[in-house]
């Protein structure tokens, strides 16, 4: 949504480190997160995202360093004492109570009159669309329906802010798809601070605002979805999200590197001459016709048909040999007629390459 | 995941964030440190007691090892040693591999009967162990029913306790077993029988050791049953003398408090060491179980089964044999000179031991047990798993909960006279009333029942107290409304668990009834000792009919309850 980088942060966290004996399992961790942002954390498991999350829910509080939720230092609170919704993976729906009972348990707690909390509940239900399942109980329901209701509970107390833990992991593939739209929607809907966890690159680019890449611990890089993927600054942010193509090259000049024999123009290329570098470039940015800069004769290796288009491994004696990879359209195939052991020209325009020091 | 050397927030100089604990943290504390100090006065303090009396002579004064060394100098007490370990292990040797055939035949064959061989092989749990003592005297003893079938050999002594053993021990390897042969997974024998494995090299290679953890364990669990156990060789031990045994001799008969502790302390250790190897064996059980398997489902096999029915029935026969025996003795007018039956018996107000009023003190015995223990033990069992930090408070009570399964029941018994009866403790009221006998026997089985409520709280999902408390819900209310009906079978589980015990226990029991406080096991026990065994048979067997009755009232309660509470647990 927006970034209101102007105002204050919702939720300031700084210097967090974790650490479970003498394993850090988070770094120095600091972020800021604003008022109704759509925050993902992406990382591969044991990345520390969940304990992130758990930390700043106040379940595992941090070893070192400051939680501000709201204004308000909250580094040393319990979750009790926190203001949030959470939602998990396994749903952890209270088995023995229904759905009703379910999502009216922290209303009741709050000693609200019964008429409110009858309200209260039927909006929720009617919200996740759930309206007709009140007297269930939670193992009747599905998994999806199940995470709704999860949703429903959490969202009952209208927390400051909305914690989900992996919410889509445990579904199948095709209610995955359903759920995200609707946590999105909602989210949208009522402006909830959210933060989700997750390890699925694809939920992240289609539900975040922004998200935060993190690895070993540590935050590789935060940024819109459009930004981690165009523009990943590191090159585990790039491996991470969607395909890349890594070749070994070495800096020839400030706008040159060199790939074997092969010269390549480049934007601004870091570090000096005779440096090792590593280039990468995403196979769909690989041009394969009209190319105009950096053209090079490459042999597909092999095909791989994979539905709306073609993946093809090419290999380039002038780049001594470096095999990567290349994507064709469904219409370039059908144009071209590509075949195994075929030679063609491609282009790697210096817009879409992106170097790392090694 | 690497381990860096140094964090940011270190290098900085950062104060390390104190958690503040919340109202709930607090209030849990309280429940832990109150539960904590009634472990510490009712298993602690007393076993530092006993401990520090072994060291001391009858006037109190400190004498180092001079009680040791009078035990180790004389040959008569070190006998029990040898004798209490050799029937342990005869004992141990014959229960197991009467129960693995047993559960074999239960779990892997497809004999008709099986809940019926269910049921009755659960009877000597029911009764206390001086019975099958009893039983074999009457079937075995100079005038018993059939001696010859001994060969001319003596009841009395080893031969005699450890069949009274095997009997008393024979559940509790066989549900271990169980346990162990159910979870087996279908998809190893399917892969034995594709690969032409023949049956016998199978069994060998797949069941077995598929099955070890239990064997191990169960065969811990009868070794230290019977190395404790003092009911079945005061009956028919004769004059061959077992540790628990000398305990009772140095006490009750010599008063000799001094040398009951040496060798209450003696007792302890093999107890003790039996107990931690079962632990060290059943953590890496844990880890075997994870993966998910298939369940085996046998198939039949007319040869096989027909064995194995006959098997069963032998066992059976056994046990409902020695119930039976049981039934007869107290029936029967005046063994042996007048077999008419009736319930002379049963007048136990006209026996020494205690009366009809020692049956309803085990009957309020048990219930207080099941209640007041219940409630400690879940309670205790829910802070010590549910509560956060205070983890060095958390370890102690896990610790001192573990410790009273590795108690002999004497041990705590003598340890109870040392700590309660102690003139300077402000404790010392309850000495011979039902709270100290409720207290013991809480104490004496806290163990299994910890176990058992533990495992049912860590079968929920462990994020339930993460949800409450982000709804800002107290623990209390969660605890009430989701955890106690979520563990309701194992609750009822636990309860009918004491209940049983109180009612058949006797070794702690015996040194800490007072006169008002008479217990049945107890009567059974000093009707036996005078010479009146038909209405200690008779006393032993009202103990059985309650047991069973309640048993079945529980079953019939539970399954009534559960269907009406535990809907939710059904699509």
């Amino acid at each position: 949504m927006q970034q209101n980088k102007g105002e204050n942060p919702y939720l300031k966290i700084t210097d967090l480190t974790k650490m479970f004996g003498d394993f850090v399992a988070l770094d120095s961790i600091s972020l800021e997160v604003y008022e109704g942002e759509f925050i993902c954390f992406l990382g591969p498991s044991g990345c520390g995202k969940t304990t992130l999350l758990r930390a700043i829910a106040g379940l595992d509080i941090q070893t070192y360093g400051r939680v501000e939720q709201d204004g308000r230092d909250v580094s040393n609170l319990s979750a009790s004492e926190r203001d949030f919704g959470i939602v998990f993976q396994s749903y952890a729906l209270f088995p023995n109570l229904t759905i009703y009972k379910n999502v009216a348990y922290g209303l009741e707690n709050a000693k609200l009159p019964k008429k409110q909390i009858d309200d209260r509940v039927q909006e929720l239900l009617a919200l996740v669309g759930m309206s007709d399942q009140a007297d269930k109980y939670p193992a009747q329901l599905s998994g999806g329906q199940q995470q709704r209701i999860s949703l429903a509970r959490a969202l009952a107390i209208s927390p400051g802010l909305l914690l989900l833990d992996e919410p889509l992991s445990a579904l199948d593939a095709k209610v995955r798809l359903m759920l995200r739209h609707e946590i999105k929607d909602l989210q949208r809907k009522l402006g909830v601070t959210t933060i989700m966890v997750t390890h699925d690159q694809e939920e992240a680019l289609t539900m975040a605002d922004r998200i935060v890449v993190m690895n070993d611990g540590v935050i590789e890089q935060v940024g819109t979805p459009t930004e981690i993927y165009h523009e990943p600054v590191t090159a585990f942010v790039a491996d991470f999200i969607g395909t890349m193509n890594f070749l070994e090259a070495r800096v020839a000049s400030p706008t040159q590197i060199r790939i074997g024999e092969l010269s390549i123009n480049c934007l601004d290329v870091p570090g000096k001459e005779g440096d090792k570098i590593t280039v990468s470039i995403r196979p769909e940015d690989v041009v394969v016709q009209d190319a105009s800069d950096n053209r090079l004769e490459a042999t597909i290796e092999h095909i791989e048909f994979l539905g709306a288009y073609v993946r093809a491994e090419l290999s380039s004696g002038e780049m001594s040999d470096h095999h990567f990879f290349a994507d064709f359209s469904a219409n370039q195939v059908r144009r071209t007629d590509l075949k195994q052991g075929m030679k063609l020209e491609v282009g790697l325009p210096k817009r879409s390459l992106r170097l790392y020091s090694a | 995941m690497t381990a860096h050397l140094m964090t940011g927030a270190q290098a900085a100089g950062l104060n390390k964030v104190k958690p503040k604990a919340s109202k709930d943290d607090r209030q849990m504390l309280v429940f832990v440190l109150i539960i904590g100090c009634y472990l510490l006065v009712a298993l602690a303090f007393p076993l530092y007691a006993i401990l520090s009396k072994s060291f001391e002579n009858s006037a109190g004064e400190f004498v180092g090892l001079a009680n040791y060394a009078e035990y180790f100098g004389t040959p008569a007490l070190l006998y029990s040693i040898q004798n209490s370990l050799t029937i342990s292990l005869i004992t141990m040797v014959i229960t197991v591999s009467i129960a693995f055939v047993l559960a074999y035949a239960l779990h892997r064959s497809c004999m008709p009967f099986k809940g019926f061989f269910k049921v009755v092989m659960l009877v000597p749990i029911l009764v206390p162990s001086l019975l099958p003592g009893i039983a074999l005297v009457y079937l075995f003893g100079r005038q018993g029913l059939i001696p010859q079938l001994l060969f001319g050999h003596e009841i009395y002594g080893p031969i005699g306790i450890v069949i009274a053993e095997v009997f008393y021990t024979l559940p509790h390897a066989l549900i271990i077993i169980m346990t162990a042969l159910s979870i087996a997974d279908a998809r190893l024998y399917e892969a034995t029988v594709a690969l032409r494995t023949s049956k016998v090299r199978t069994f060998f290679t797949v069941t077995l050791p598929g099955a070890r953890y239990g064997l191990i364990s169960s065969a811990f669990v009868v070794f230290t049953l019977v190395i404790t156990d003092f009911g079945v060789p005061k009956v028919i031990g004769g004059n061959y003398n077992v540790l628990a045994t000398d305990i009772y001799k140095q006490v009750i008969g010599q008063q000799n408090f001094q040398m009951g502790a040496v060798v209450s302390l003696i007792l302890l250790l093999p107890a003790a060491l039996a107990f931690f190897i079962d632990r060290a064996v059943q953590k890496k059980q844990v880890a075997a179980l994870s993966a998910r398997a298939v369940p085996l489902v046998p198939m039949p096999s007319k040869g096989f089964d027909r064995i194995m029915l006959a098997y069963a029935g032998l066992v059976s026969v056994f046990v409902l044999g020695i119930l039976a025996t049981c039934q007869y003795a107290a029936l029967v007018e005046f063994y042996p000179y007048n077999l008419s039956l009736g319930l002379t018996n049963y007048q136990f107000d006209l026996m020494d031991g205690g009366g009809w009023d020692s049956f309803g003190n085990s009957i309020r015995l048990g219930l207080y047990t099941a209640i007041i223990g219940t409630a400690i033990i879940f309670l205790g069992a829910y802070m010590v798993e549910k509560s956060k930090g205070f983890i060095p408070a958390r370890s102690a009570f896990h610790f001192l909960a573990m410790m009273p399964m590795a108690v002999p029941g004497m041990v705590l018994g003598l340890a109870y006279i040392f700590f309660f009866n102690a003139p300077n403790n402000p404790l010392n009221f309850v000495y011979h009333t039902m709270a100290i006998l409720v207290i013991s026997t809480v104490t004496h089985f806290y163990t299994v029942s910890h176990l058992t409520a533990v495992t049912a709280l860590k079968q929920m999902d462990v994020e339930f107290e993460s949800v409450a408390a982000s709804l800002k819900t107290p623990f209390y209310r969660t605890f009430r409304r989701v955890t106690v009906p979520i563990c309701l079978p194992a609750i009822f589980d636990i309860s009918i668990y004491l209940f049983v015990n109180a009612m058949t226990t006797v070794s702690a029991v015996v040194f800490l009834y007072g006169p008002h406080t008479n217990l049945a096991s107890v009567a059974v026990l000093n009707m036996d000792d005078a010479g009146d065994i038909a209405p200690a048979a008779a006393m032993g067997m009202m103990i059985f009919y309650v047991n069973a009755g309640v048993r079945l009232f529980h079953g019939l309660v539970s399954k009534y309850v559960l269907k009406r509470t535990q809907a939710w647990r059904y699509r």
